[in-house]
C-alpha cells in the first residue's frame, strides 16, 4: 500500500511541478494547493483511506456471505425468489442520505449504522446475479448430475456453484465498486473514511480537501474493480476449459 | 428384470396422462427401443425408471425390487444415465467427468483411475489423450463416446439411454451405433434406450415397445414389428420399404461367407495378373493388399490404361470409404450411396481386407426375404 502511495505522490508531483512551471503564477493554483494539502496531511488521509478500506471489506464480507446463500436458496423456490428480489429492488432504489438517515434512530451514529446501510445496498447485484448465475445453467448439466445419482447438496457444491462463479464474482464487483462511492457518503453518519474529507472539505469551503477525498474514492474504486476484473478473468479461464491445463 | 406395471405419469396442470397405465417387460441382458413421435411419453416412461420423474401411479420393478420404495440417490448410483444433451460438466475434466458416479461412491483413487482408463478405453477414446482435456476441447462424437463412458464407468447392470446418438452427423452415428452394439455384445447390459428414430430403433434392439399418446401400441421383436405391424399406426411408423429396413437387422458378417467376396491383389502383382483379376472382377476394380492383408488401395480398369508402373503399388489409389464387417447393411449402403460407388471394401479393425460388398449383394439380400 505504501509504495502504491508513495508512487500516485510521486505522478501528483511531477504534473504539479510542471503545471506550476508553465503557469509561472505567483498565486498558487489548485493542483499545487491539493498537492501541498496531502503532502502536509498525508498521515490523516492515510488513515481514513484505510478506514474507507475498512468499511468496503467489511461490508463486502458480508454481503456476499449473506447474499450468496440468500440467492442459492431462492434459486430453489420461484416465489420467493421474485419476493426477495423484489425488496433488494427497492432497497438499492432509496437515496442512499435517506437510507442512512434511516438506520440512525436504529444502530445510532456511528461505524455500525455505515455497515449496515452499505450491506444492505450491496445484497441486489450479489443476489441477483447468484440467483440468475444458478438458474441459467444449462438444464442438461443438471440433469445429467441428478441422474447419475449425484445428491442435491453435491450437485451445488460440485456442478451449480463452480459453473455460476463467474456470474457471482461479476455481482460481487458491481456490489464493491457501489460500495466504495457510496462508502463516502457513510461518513455523514459518523462511519468514518474518505467522506469526512469531503464532508469537511464542502463545510469549510476548502477545495483541495474536497478533491483529495475524492481523487482517494476513486482509486479505491479503480483499484478494486481492477483486481476484481483480473480475479474475474482467471476464475473464467479456469473454469472455461479449451485451454485450462494451468488450474486444478 | 424390469418390469412397469399400469405406470402412469400426470404431470402437473395437465390434463391428459403424459403415460397411461403403461406395461412393459424387459429382460436380463435385452435392448429395449422405446420409440414414436414426439410427445408420445417415451422419455417420460424412461425417466420414471431411475425417478427423475415421479410415477403418478403405478409400479417400477427391478430384478423385483420395488423402485419407488427404494432411496433415489442409490438407485441412481446403480443405472446407468446418458441423455439427449450428454450433460457433460463443462467445469471438469474428461477424467473428472467420467469418475463421477465412482466419486459418489467413495471408491478408492486406484481404482476410480484404473476403471476410467479401462472404460475410456473401451469407448475408443485413448485415455492418455484425452483424459485431462476438457468437454469443449471434443467433436460431438467424442462427447457422445464420453456420456456413455461415463454411464458405463461403475458397470451399472442398467443402462437408461435417451437418443444418445442424436447430435451428430448420420456417418459418425452409424459408427456410434456398432461399436455400442459391439459393447453390449460383450457387457450384456440391460438396456432402456429412447429413440424418434425407427431406423435406430430397429437396429439397436432386442425388442421395440412403439409408444403413442403415452401407450404401447406394440412390443415386438425387429423381424415381428417389420412384418406384423399391429396397426395402421406401427406400420406407418415403420414404413413402406420395409425390405429397405430389414437391411438394418443383417451384419455383413452374416452374408460376407455366401457372397463373391472379390479375391485381394497382392501389391507386388504384375500388370499382367491385375488385367486378368479385372477382367473378372464384377465391379470393374481390384482391391490391393500388403503381406499382412491390410487394404492398400484400389486400382480401377482406367488405372492401368496407361502402363506407367510395374507391380500393383504403382498403381493404386486411395480408398476413402470402408466398412467394418459388424456394421449393417444399411451401413454399408449409405457408404456406397455417399462415395457414389456401387461396392465398399469390408475390413476388420486392424484394417485388414476381409472382402468386397456389392450393391448386387446387397439386392440379392433384399430378393431373398420378401
Amino acid at each position: 500500500m505504501d509504495s502504491l502511495f508513495g508512487h500516485l505522490l510521486g505522478v501528483i508531483r511531477t504534473a504539479e511541478s510542471g503545471i506550476a512551471l508553465s503557469a509561472q503564477s505567483e498565486n498558487p493554483g489548485l493542483i499545487t494547493r491539493t498537492g501541498s494539502y496531502i503532502v502536509r496531511r498525508i498521515d490523516l488521509i492515510g488513515e481514513l483511506m484505510l478506514e474507507h478500506l475498512w468499511l468496503v471489506i467489511l461490508t463486502v464480507i458480508i454481503a456476499v456471505i449473506v447474499s450468496v446463500i440468500v440467492g442459492i436458496i431462492i434459486s430453489y423456490y420461484d416465489n420467493a425468489a421474485q419476493v426477495v428480489l423484489w425488496v433488494c429492488q427497492i432497497l438499492m432504489v432509496i437515496p442512499s442520505l435517506a437510507m442512512l438517515a434511516f438506520m440512525v434512530p436504529i444502530f445510532g451514529i456511528g461505524f455500525t449504522t455505515g455497515v449496515v446501510a452499505l450491506i444492505l445496498y450491496s445484497l441486489l447485484p450479489i443476489v441477483r446475479n447468484t440467483y440468475t448465475g444458478i438458474r441459467e445453467l444449462n438444464p442438461a448439466i443438471i440433469e445429467a448430475a441428478k441422474g447419475m445419482g449425484m445428491t442435491e447438496w453435491r450437485i451445488l457444491t460440485r456442478i451449480k456453484i463452480p459453473l455460476a462463479m463467474p456470474v457471482i464474482m461479476a455481482g460481487v464487483r458491481t456490489a464493491t465498486v457501489m460500495v466504495v462511492g457510496i462508502a463516502a457518503i457513510a461518513a455523514y453518519v459518523g462511519a468514518g473514511g474518505l467522506g469526512e474529507l469531503i464532508f469537511q472539505g464542502i463545510s469549510r469551503a476548502n477545495e483541495p480537501m474536497i478533491i483529495t477525498g475524492a481523487i482517494g474514492v476513486s482509486i479505491i474504486a479503480l483499484t478494486f474493480d481492477f483486481f476484481m476484473n483480473w480475479g474475474e478473468k482467471r476464475l473464467a479461464a479456469a473454469g472455461r476449459p479449451g485451454r485450462g491445463q494451468n488450474n486444478d | 428384470m424390469i418390469k412397469l406395471e399400469k405406470l402412469t405419469k400426470i404431470f402437473p396442470g395437465q390434463k391428459e396422462a403424459a403415460v397411461k397405465e403403461l406395461d412393459l417387460e424387459i429382460k436380463e441382458g435385452d435392448v429395449c427401443v422405446l420409440v414414436g413421435p414426439s410427445g408420445c411419453g417415451k422419455t417420460t416412461t424412461m425417466k420414471m425408471i431411475n425417478r427423475i420423474y415421479e410415477p403418478t401411479g403405478g409400479k417400477i420393478y427391478i430384478g423385483g425390487e420395488d423402485v419407488l420404495k427404494m432411496d433415489p440417490i442409490k438407485l441412481r448410483l446403480d443405472i446407468g444415465y446418458v441423455i439427449q444433451e450428454i450433460g457433460l460438466f463443462p467445469h471438469m475434466t474428461i477424467e473428472q467427468n467420467v469418475a463421477t458416479v465412482p466419486n459418489e461412491k467413495r471408491w478408492p483413487k486406484e481404482k476410480i483411475k484404473e476403471k476410467v482408463d479401462e472404460v475410456m478405453t473401451l469407448v475408443g477414446l485413448d485415455p492418455n489423450i484425452y483424459n485431462t482435456r476438457y468437454p469443449s476441447a471434443l467433436s460431438g462424437g467424442q462427447r457422445q463416446r464420453v456420456g456413455v463412458a461415463r454411464a458405463m464407468v461403475s458397470d451399472p447392470p442398467i443402462m437408461l439411454m435417451d437418443e444418445p446418438f442424436g447430435a451428430v452427423d448420420p456417418i459418425t452415428r452409424a459408427r456410434l451405433q456398432n461399436e455400442f452394439l459391439r459393447i453390449q455384445e460383450r457387457m450384456g447390459k440391460t438396456i432402456v434406450f429412447v429413440t424418434h428414430d425407427i431406423d435406430e430403433a430397429i437396429k439397436m434392439s432386442d425388442t421395440i415397445a412403439v409408444m403413442r399418446e403415452g401407450v404401447i401400441v406394440q412390443h415386438a421383436t425387429p423381424s415381428d414389428l417389420l412384418s406384423s405391424p399391429a396397426d395402421e399406426f406401427v406400420s406407418n411408423l415403420v414404413g413402406r420399404n420395409r425390405s429397405i429396413k430389414r437391411l438394418h437387422l443383417i451384419r455383413i458378417h452374416e452374408i460376407l461367407d455366401e457372397i463373391d467376396r472379390l479375391k485381394p491383389t497382392p501389391e507386388n502383382a504384375s500388370t499382367e495378373e491385375i488385367q486378368k483379376q479385372l477382367d473378372k472382377s464384377e465391379i470393374r476394380a481390384v482391391m490391393v493388399v500388403d503381406r499382412d492383408n491390410k487394404l492398400k488401395g484400389i486400382i480401377g480398369a482406367n488405372d492401368l490404361k496407361q502402363r506407367t508402373g510395374e507391380v500393383a503399388a504403382d498403381y493404386c489409389q486411395d480408398v476413402t470409404d470402408t466398412i467394418t464387417s459388424d456394421a449393417t447393411l444399411n451401413d454399408a449402403l449409405s457408404v456406397m450411396l455417399e462415395a457414389g460407388e456401387g461396392y465398399v471394401a469390408v475390413v476388420n479393425e486392424n484394417d485388414q481386407y476381409e472382402g468386397t460388398i456389392t450393391l448386387g449383394d446387397l439386392l440379392n439380400v433384399v430378393k431373398e426375404d420378401s
